[in-house]
């Protein structure tokens, strides 16, 4: 048995592997190591304990190696299958590098223009306030350009649920400063560090949302460890299933690993995470459904 | 269904008119020469089951309609001038994702804040794309409060069956005016759209909506696609208006406000002996091009007038391609021809031409 711990590893030594310049001696490295001929839970020994979600389209994704965008991808996708909401499920992609998210999740989705997925989501969900709607937004679209639609989306209560994937760069674009860069963070934009006194401090939009009466629940998670994964889909399930009490927006913001932009190793990106954007962007719950309206959700389950 | 004539307005007009086309979902945001629409469907849109919403701003009621267009829902937006301007991006996205819907412009005079005047400035911006990228919207231009109601339902329907976004390009004028408006005429057309993003039942693949074709030989592909499309479009829905061509031998070419007055200005110059008609396209994309053609064949000279500097003369003056002259006369900045000043013009340019 193989625990999600011990698959987080794996992926982060084989994006390890990857990076470095003897990529055919890596390449080699992996076909003999990690992937073997046939999948061994086949066998009659072993139990079958983990599969990806049916929901999550069998492809290899454009994501570079260490990114948090697969992981979280794959993480809805569990939510979506696990409630059983493939049918009822719309999501909205987003201008940044989940502009593919399409590709990946077996549901039906729009792509959005850049900063307006909120919009677009409210569109849909207005029509058909039974669906589930989601919106899967990087930082420089949510909090940059489409903070307006965040922040008017949330505060009229859609009853919809914003992913917030928050790595404090412009991914797509290759690393320009985001309105969540942290102090000091060097980026293509900001050479010499965000400074404060040029730019502002980082933009915590969690918190900021979070005194929108319209925003029901709102929490920061991570992916970063197999803990953090753990939490991370607890709260996207969470975030799903309130949909069905009409109380108000989820939001659920994931500070996510980018190795890439931030040049570094996938292990060194995840403790960049706890060892630095954590002291900007805590994680935990920020607002939290009221006790009642949980036992609604009793309810209506 | 009823016949029913009613005095309304023509913003008014549009918006009854959306609801008994059918609507099933408006965003909108003020802004006058046309926040009736909004107020009118605020009002009676939730008694009659539709979706209304105020949405923060034009930028985001487009992309609102992006997503209800994109479910399969007949969507409709309205603005003026500035607001039309900011929708332009996710307008050119709509254009791109081929989604049906429907779209207000009630004109007035720019540029930037402009006035709150009638103008016909947005010519270019609504018949050449408006956005980035290459694509075109099917234009109709009202001219009175009846058309107001009427094209709501002609343009849902040519939205449906082409799956691209029509444009009402009305003005300040139109959309103010009272008039007489008889509804009962249309019913709502109803098209199925199994492309929609309504949740993905087992039995088919997954629907999305974009309009991002990464690579270039796909995206090639694409704009051919919707390039024949627009060919399409020229081919089955050119309209427009003749009055008095048979025996003209001078034309004007005017739309929407500007042809009622021209209408007014042929008369006069009828009554003086001056051979005039009128051509008015109701389509402005498609425009009548071999119309127009047609009839530089039997005319001496056309004068195009228009509320800006100079716009639609252009397409008029490709479509004739140099067979007879094609005359310019505008007003700017919200101010309106009399018939007179019309009459004038021509006569002017009439004695100019016999003296050449």
């Amino acid at each position: 048995m193989r625990s999600e711990e011990h698959l987080l590893v794996d992926e982060q030594l084989i994006s390890a592997k990857e990076e470095s310049d003897d990529k055919t001696t890596a390449e080699k490295e992996i076909t003999e190591t990690v992937i073997p001929d046939k999948p061994r839970c086949l066998d009659e020994e072993y139990e079958m304990v983990y599969h990806k979600p049916k929901t999550l389209v069998d492809v290899s994704m454009h994501y570079c190696p260490g990114c948090a965008h697969s992981l979280v991808h794959k993480l809805v996708m569990e939510v979506v299958d696990e409630l059983g909401i493939q049918e009822q499920t719309i999501g909205v992609a987003p201008v940044g590098c989940a502009v593919f998210a399409y590709d990946y999740m077996d549901i039906d989705m729009s792509e959005a223009a850049h900063g307006r997925a909120c919009a677009t989501a409210t569109g849909i969900k207005r029509l058909m306030p039974d669906r589930y709607v989601f919106t899967y937004q990087g930082d420089g679209d949510l909090a940059a350009i489409g903070i307006a639609e965040t922040l008017h989306t949330i505060n009229r209560g859609e009853n919809i649920t914003i992913v917030f994937m928050n790595n404090a760069v412009y991914g797509m674009t290759s690393g320009q400063m985001a309105p969540t860069s942290l102090v000091g963070m060097k980026t293509t934009t900001s050479p010499f560090g965000r400074d404060v006194m040029e730019y502002g401090e980082p933009i915590r939009v969690s918190e900021l949302i979070s005194h929108l009466p319209g925003a029901f629940y709102v929490t920061r998670q991570a992916v970063n460890s197999a803990t953090a994964v753990r939490k991370a889909k607890k709260a996207l399930m969470n975030a799903f299933r309130y949909q069905k009490l009409k109380k108000g927006t989820s939001f659920v913001e994931i500070i996510g690993n980018c190795p890439s932009n931030w040049k570094m190793t996938p292990i060194e990106a995840s403790k960049y995470i706890d060892d630095e954007m954590i002291k900007t962007f805590p994680l935990g719950d920020i607002k939290l459904p009221k006790g009642e309206d949980l036992k609604l959700l009793e309810e209506v389950k | 269904m009823k016949m029913e004539t009613k005095l309304m307005k023509g913003n008014e007009a549009l918006a009854e008119a959306a609801i008994q086309a059918g609507c099933d979902a408006y965003f909108g945001y003020p802004i006058t020469p046309q926040s009736e629409v909004l107020e009118y469907l605020a009002k009676e849109m939730p008694k009659r089951g539709g979706v209304v919403l105020q949405a923060e701003s034009e930028v985001a009621s487009i992309n609102m309609i992006y997503g209800a267009a994109g479910a399969g829902f007949r969507s409709m937006t309205s603005s003026s001038s500035p607001g039309i301007s900011l929708m332009q991006e996710g307008i050119s996205y709509i254009a791109g994702a081929e989604l049906p819907c429907l779209i207000v412009n009630v004109n007035r005079a720019g540029p930037g804040l402009g006035t709150i005047q009638p103008g016909q400035g947005d010519y270019f911006q609504s018949t050449k794309g408006g956005g980035h990228g290459d694509y075109r919207l099917i234009v109709l231009a009202p001219s009175s409060v009846q058309e107001m109601a009427d094209f709501v339902f002609l343009g849902f329907d040519l939205a449906d069956k082409y799956r691209n976004p029509v444009l009402i390009l009305s003005d300040g004028a139109i959309g103010q005016m009272m008039e007489k408006v008889t509804f009962g005429k249309f019913k709502p057309g109803k098209v199925d759209k199994p492309w929609a993003t309504v949740g993905k039942p087992a039995t088919r693949e997954r629907n999305y909506i974009t309009s991002l074709h990464i690579k270039p030989e796909m995206l090639e592909k694409h704009n051919e696609k919707l390039i024949a499309k627009y060919e399409e479009v020229k081919k089955n829905e050119v309209r427009f208006e003749e009055i008095n061509t048979g025996d003209a031998e001078y034309l004007m070419v005017a739309y929407g406000l500007c042809a009622r007055i021209c209408h007014k200005a042929v008369n006069i110059a009828r009554e003086k002996g001056i051979k005039v008609g009128l051509l008015r396209p109701i389509t402005l994309f498609p425009f009548p091009t071999e119309k127009l053609n047609k009839l530089a064949e039997s005319m001496k000279l056309m004068l195009t007038v228009e509320l800006n500097a100079g716009q639609m003369v252009e397409d008029v003056r490709l479509s004739v391609n140099g067979k007879v002259p094609v005359e310019f006369y505008g007003r700017l900045g919200g101010m309106l021809p009399n018939p007179d000043e019309i009459v004038n013009k021509l006569e002017n340019l009439i004695k100019k031409n016999h003296a050449l």
